[in-house]
């Protein structure tokens, strides 16, 4: 590419040694670079599409953040199997939230210096509405694919966020209906996690028992991390409730119930939020109650058996409903990337607020609320298997019901926009 | 809120002396090392986490019973081993980096059993002769709970009688208060150390094992309670035995209470009592006077 110039106009006829030098050294520089220039040419023809995925690896939800990073890895090498999205790989980068301030910091890391087209994840509500936060902030499109709080449809929604994972609301009018149809259990006491999540699930599964005409008898909040609860059972067992309902998550949860079936289990359990990856470290014998699922790997519904060998086949366990929100949200989102031929995040925002219908590996299909951007989706009330029925030791719940029944609307089992407002705000 | 009874009440009590007992276990390995070699062990949940661990891959070849005894015993070989290896390197040079490398170790630890035994939580289940409850009257009470109230009691006991009853023990509380004088006198201290190190592991290791069954066994299970052993430890004071037994009953009487009449505090209620027996005894309740800490 470098010619080296005659200087002959001015009829000295010869280079001086420097000048020689200095030519020589910029013919030399520039053949060395030139491959280098090439390929950056060509891959920017294939920047890859970038996602930021966040979730915490470590602490009390740990546990779901490593099956949340699973479901996501699967997608992106499915989709990179399949040649891409756009004729562009797909490239994921891996961050830990283990508290709402690292949550912030990380996802204001992968939009800012990372330049990932869109953030997904995260399991905390408290994290999560923090992200939502720098989402709208920065203008990107964050999909949440498991943290539940209402308040993240509601007063604190934003046009960015969009929901795989259910809300509160829906949990709990998913497993209050099917507890007031099938039996009498009309007094409640409720166990609750001191946090973000914990306080909107109670607010919501008050107000659920309160139009269902039943009364609370005890309430206590839990602070996470709790060892040991032999004394909140002893609490609820000398009010004598119906039912005790439970407003735990992660881990604190399953030590709840080993504990729980300790002192005999003394009353009907149901919970408000269930992550069958917690249950399936309980062991089989300390399982007990009623419980609502986002997703069960034995739904039966089109794709679901397939989708489950093949996350086997990667990962050794079938999916959980955290691996599997993160997987569908994966998916929904290169799917509007290839609909809208764009990774601009306005463009996909306009491409899901429009209602199209998504296959999820449920027996029906869903779509986005166009007001609170909410997932609408069946749910699953479920119960322990009897373990001589069980296929295998990841076979622990028996489906009883999809709700809302296939006679109902999807929208039964949400909010209406009066009793969970939302202002998604501009773009 | 249920009545406000007696009988609710005698209920809580009772069991507080059982959650007690809990954090005595928890709290007294912690309390050996510090007190007797003086080094704030910040592995010590990692090592209670390696108790559960090594619990649970015993008991599935070799039952619960065998594995409550080869636990401990294996945590505290290991521990023996970085002590011989490390943590002796450490002894006269600055606290600080005893604290690093524990801390260090810690970590290492939590991410090995994530690596080896995965993220997810194992299932651990009560041993079936101890499931299900005995009645107080129209009370039941969990099996399980008794059983770790009474091994409590044997631990305790079987310490306090090597410690202050034995020669070994003997050497081992005056090879602490003044090192110099036992070594004139032709004992050496480097395996008195090695012991003690390990002794305090083994309690860790136990402590892992007793509640496997009731809080399950996962990665970072040591971490919250390696903080709920510091406060025990901090509230009993160090240099006597009994310090941090009954500021672990003391622990589990609070909570317990707390749970009953406001429980959004219980966990607060523990650093509670710290901070207000850290302003009228700052030595701890039993504390003593000691040079080497002064």
């Amino acid at each position: 590419m470098a010619v080296i110039k005659r200087q002959g106009s001015e009829g000295k006829g010869k280079l001086t040694r420097r000048e020689f030098l200095r030519r020589a050294g910029a013919a030399g520089a520039m053949a060395l670079t030139s491959p280098f220039w090439f390929s950056y040419i060509r891959a920017l023809g294939e920047v890859p599409i970038k996602i930021g995925h966040i979730t915490p690896r470590t602490g009390f939800l740990g546990m779901l953040g490593d099956f949340a990073v699973k479901g996501a890895t699967l997608a992106v090498e499915e989709a990179n199997a399949r040649g891409g999205v756009l004729g562009r790989r797909v490239d994921i980068v891996f961050e830990d939230s283990p508290n709402p301030g690292v949550a912030v910091e990380k996802a204001t890391k992968l939009i800012e210096r990372d330049r990932v087209d869109v953030l997904i994840g995260e399991i905390s509500s408290a994290s999560g509405l923090a992200v939502a936060d720098v989402a709208k902030r920065l203008r990107k499109l964050y999909m949440n694919t498991g943290w539940n709080s209402d308040e993240g449809r509601g007063v604190r929604c934003n046009r960015y966020v969009f929901h795989v994972e259910g809300m509160n609301t829906m949990y709990t009018k998913a497993v209050g209906r099917y507890l007031f149809r099938k039996r009498e259990m009309r007094a409640w006491y409720f166990l609750t996690a001191d946090y973000a999540f914990g306080h909107d699930l109670l607010r919501v599964s008050r107000r659920l028992l309160r139009q269902l005409g039943g009364r609370e008898v005890g309430s206590d909040l839990v602070p996470t991390g709790t060892p040991d609860y032999s004394s909140y059972i002893l609490k609820v067992r000398a009010a004598r409730p119906d039912l005790l309902f439970l407003n735990l998550a992660g881990v604190d949860q399953t030590t709840f119930m080993k504990q729980w079936r300790e002192f005999g289990a003394p009353f009907p359990v149901a919970g408000g939020v269930m992550d069958t990856a917690q249950f399936w470290a309980v062991g089989r014998e300390a399982l007990t109650g009623v419980w609502p699922a986002l997703w069960y790997h034995k739904i039966k519904a089109p794709g679901v058996a397939d989708f489950v060998s093949r996350f086997r086949r990667r990962w050794g366990s079938p999916p959980d409903n955290q691996a599997w929100a993160d997987y569908t949200g994966i998916k929904l989102v290169l799917r509007a990337m290839e609909e809208t031929k764009s990774t601009d995040s306005a463009k996909l925002i306009e491409f899901f607020e429009k209602g199209p219908r998504f296959d999820i590996l449920k027996e029906r299909r869903a779509w986005f609320a166009n007001w609170n951007h909410q997932l609408v989706q069946p749910m699953y009330i479920v119960v322990p298997k009897e373990p001589a029925k069980a296929e295998d030791k990841w076979d622990i719940w028996e489906v009883i019901a999809s709700v809302p029944g296939l006679e109902e609307s999807l929208v039964e089992i949400l909010p209406t926009p009066s009793e969970n407002p939302c202002e998604l705000g501009s773009l | 809120m249920p009545e406000l009874s007696l009988s609710l009440l005698i209920q809580f009590i009772a069991n507080g002396f059982v959650v007690g007992m809990y954090y005595t276990l928890l709290a007294l390995g912690l309390s050996i090392i510090f007190g007797l070699i003086g080094v704030i062990n910040l592995a010590h949940g990692a090592l209670y986490a390696l108790g559960a661990y090594a619990a649970y891959v015993f008991s599935r070849h070799l039952g619960f019973f065998p594995a409550l005894v080869l636990s401990p015993l294996i945590v505290a070989v290991l521990a023996m081993a970085i002590e011989v290896t490390m943590l002796r390197r450490l002894y006269l040079k600055d606290p600080l980096l005893s604290l690093l490398l524990t801390f260090g170790l810690a970590m290492v630890v939590e991410q090995l059993l994530r690596m080896i035994f995965g993220a997810a939580g194992l299932p651990f289940d009560i041993p079936q002769r101890l499931q299900g409850f005995v009645r107080f009257g129209m009370l039941p009470y969990s099996r399980y709970r008794l059983f770790l109230l009474i091994v409590g009691i044997l631990v305790i006991a079987l310490l306090w009688w090597f410690l202050e009853r034995t020669p070994y023990g003997r050497i081992i509380r005056a090879g602490t208060r003044d090192p110099e004088m036992v070594r004139i006198l032709g004992i050496r201290l480097a395996p008195v150390f090695t012991a003690v190190f390990g002794i305090g592991a083994a309690m860790a290791g136990l402590a892992g094992v007793i509640s496997a069954p009731l809080a399950g066994v996962e990665p970072a299970m040591g971490t919250a309670v390696g903080t709920a052993a510091f406060v025990v430890v901090v509230i009993g004071g160090m240099g006597s035995f009994w310090g941090p037994v009954i500021a672990g009953l003391l622990v589990g009487e609070i909570v317990s209470l707390f749970v009953l009449l406001y429980p959004p505090a219980a966990d607060a209620s523990m650093f509670l009592l710290m901070a207000l027996v850290l302003l009228l005894r700052p030595r701890g309740l039993l504390g003593e006077r000691w040079e080497k800490f002064e």
